[in-house]
């Protein structure tokens, strides 16, 4: 069993009238299977409504299954006296990064997950230093998370969950409110903490670029799996996303026209590089 | 505009003030305060003056943050000082149409504003060189006695310092919000004071609304990062008194004595 295991997981919203009435039932995700790996990078993608980020907040143990079980590290989120283990052993990073910030400097802000789960005064200090430094942020620690560019405040963010030494990181569209340099430099840190340290990392996006170095990608709709395989397999099916409103990135595109226009082209494209390779 | 309040904007800088225990801080905000209205006369405001100014000096943040926080109570400060000014009865100095500024009158607004403006510096002084964590972390570690009898305070503490930490995002939102209504055509400069009031409202149920926004997004980044009140929490930078602490306890209880012999005793003097 993988780090994260779901088995036929379905959660309902309840949306109630003025008068709190008849609430009429909304099924945010349907029958999900998922089975995670430790260590891996995953990419959820989906566009909105799709139930990705009901999916992740059910990691978290923020949201518990109306139908199905999810297991973390082996913990059934359902189970209330484990809620706090597995928040410690999932963590989770928000789109908003003003929302998710309490601290007014920066390092107060990271050690407040380690003081929230007891850890002594001198660990918090170890690991805020540590989790800083992976997140490349070490510089600002005591500077107001106010005078930081939102990209800034997003590694931030990362620090202060890596900082509870979680044993997976769930990243809920972390670049989407993000300028294109902070959200190259947000995915570059998680790629970094994925590899450098092992932390099992599951990508919330609806943008395919930050998809391509994930080792799995799940494509959700209608609160569905439907689509699952490496970012190759999922974008060699150029219809098929374009069926669930999501654009392939933009060489995949091409390749695929030219494909379609005849010229001998791999299926799958990615890259830059590789179209070019493919084409001289 | 309204983002100029200093209230909760910490001014990083490595000085003894900065390091002082928070509590420190707090009991000497206090007693400062408490003296101004102690002293009866000019003579104990030098005193006044020249210990707010050493702890300026000392704190090493730039006079104007602290004058910064001034210019949100101008107009607070104008009304009082004019009342005190052309309101108080006693031995006339200038008369001119129906005003007429006395002597009592001149000296009640100097020391109004006097009075008003060391509030404002005094508390600005505090909370420039202390990091709102610390100060509410200084308020629950003081008044932890209530806990034994029910008082939750290291909810009211852990609530303070996030209304802190949201003051600067909502004011920069509030600004926002206004030129988006400006650019829609809502007018926030003219009319009489009622409809000046109506006008607001356009401005007011989008900030409230992403207000709630917020506090809902905030509450669950909170749980999601295990928090679960005060029990079984350690802290990052927990408070003990250190000799610098106890010497400054020392100054102030020092301070405090001067100010209360200056009540009793030195009203004669001036």
């Amino acid at each position: 069993m993988g780090i994260i295991k779901a088995s036929k997981l379905g959660f309902d919203y309840f949306k109630y009238n003025e008068e709190g009435e008849d609430p009429e039932v909304f099924r945010a995700i349907d029958r999900v299977d998922l089975d995670v790996q430790e260590g891996q990078f995953i990419a959820i993608l989906g566009h909105n409504g799709s139930g990705k980020s009901t999916l992740a907040k059910h990691m978290n143990a923020l949201l518990v299954p109306t139908e199905g079980t999810l297991w973390v590290d082996s913990i059934n989120t359902s189970s209330e006296e484990d809620l706090w283990k597995v928040r410690q052993k999932a963590g989770m990073v928000f789109q908003n990064p003003d929302n998710q910030i309490l601290g007014t400097v920066v390092e107060e802000d990271v050690g407040f997950g380690p003081e929230n789960m007891g850890v002594p005064t001198e660990d918090i200090w170890e690991r805020v230093e540590k989790s800083l430094k992976a997140v490349g942020m070490l510089g600002f620690r005591d500077k107001s998370p106010n005078k930081l560019s939102g990209g800034q405040k997003q590694r931030v963010a990362i620090a202060g969950v890596v900082a509870m030494k979680p044993k997976c990181i769930i990243l809920d569209e972390p670049t989407a409110m993000l300028d294109p340099n902070g959200r190259k430099d947000v995915l570059k840190t998680v790629r970094q903490l994925n590899r450098q340290e092992g932390v099992t990392v599951i990508l919330i996006t609806h943008y395919m670029e930050e998809v391509i170095y994930a080792d799995n990608v799940f494509v959700m709709d209608r609160g569905h799996i439907v689509m699952k395989g490496t970012p190759r397999e999922i974008f060699s099916q150029v219809e098929e996303l374009q069926k669930y409103r999501l654009d392939v990135p933009q060489v995949t595109l091409l390749a695929h026209e030219l494909r379609k226009a005849g010229v001998d082209l791999p299926k799958g494209i990615l890259t830059i590089e590789e179209l070019v390779n493919a084409l001289c | 505009m309204l983002r100029d309040i200093t209230l909760g904007q910490y001014y990083p800088a490595d000085s003894v003030i900065h390091r002082l225990d928070p509590r420190v801080k707090l009991v000497g905000t206090l007693v400062f305060l408490v003296s101004l209205f102690l002293f009866p006369g000019f003579s104990g405001y030098l005193l006044a003056t020249f210990v707010l100014f050493s702890v300026i000096k000392l704190s090493k943040v730039p006079f104007k943050f602290m004058v910064k926080g001034m210019k949100a109570i101008l107009f607070l400060l104008l009304i009082t000082m004019g009342f005190n000014l052309f309101l108080t009865q006693g031995e006339p100095l200038v008369s001119f149409w129906i005003f007429t500024i006395t002597k009592e009158g001149l000296y009640q607004a100097l020391k109004m504003g006097i009075r008003l403006s060391y509030l404002v510096i005094g508390s600005s002084v505090m909370t420039l060189t202390t990091t709102p964590n610390q100060l509410t972390d200084g308020l629950e570690k003081g008044l932890s006695p209530l806990k034994k009898i029910h008082v939750p305070v290291h909810e009211i503490a852990m609530m303070m310092s996030i209304a802190l930490r949201f003051i600067p995002i909502l004011m920069e939102e509030t600004d926002k919000i206004m030129k988006a209504q400006i650019a829609r055509g809502a007018d926030f400069e003219s009319g009489n004071i009622f409809q000046r009031v109506k006008n607001m409202i356009p401005l007011l149920v989008p900030l409230f609304i992403s207000a709630f926004r917020r506090a809902n997004d905030l509450a669950m980044a909170m749980e999601a990062r295990c928090y679960h009140g005060g029990e079984g929490r350690t802290q990052m930078k927990p408070l003990a008194y250190k000799k610098r602490d106890r010497i400054a306890y020392l100054l102030i209880f020092l301070y405090l004595a001067a100010s209360i012999a200056w009540r009793i005793w030195g009203g004669a003097l001036f």
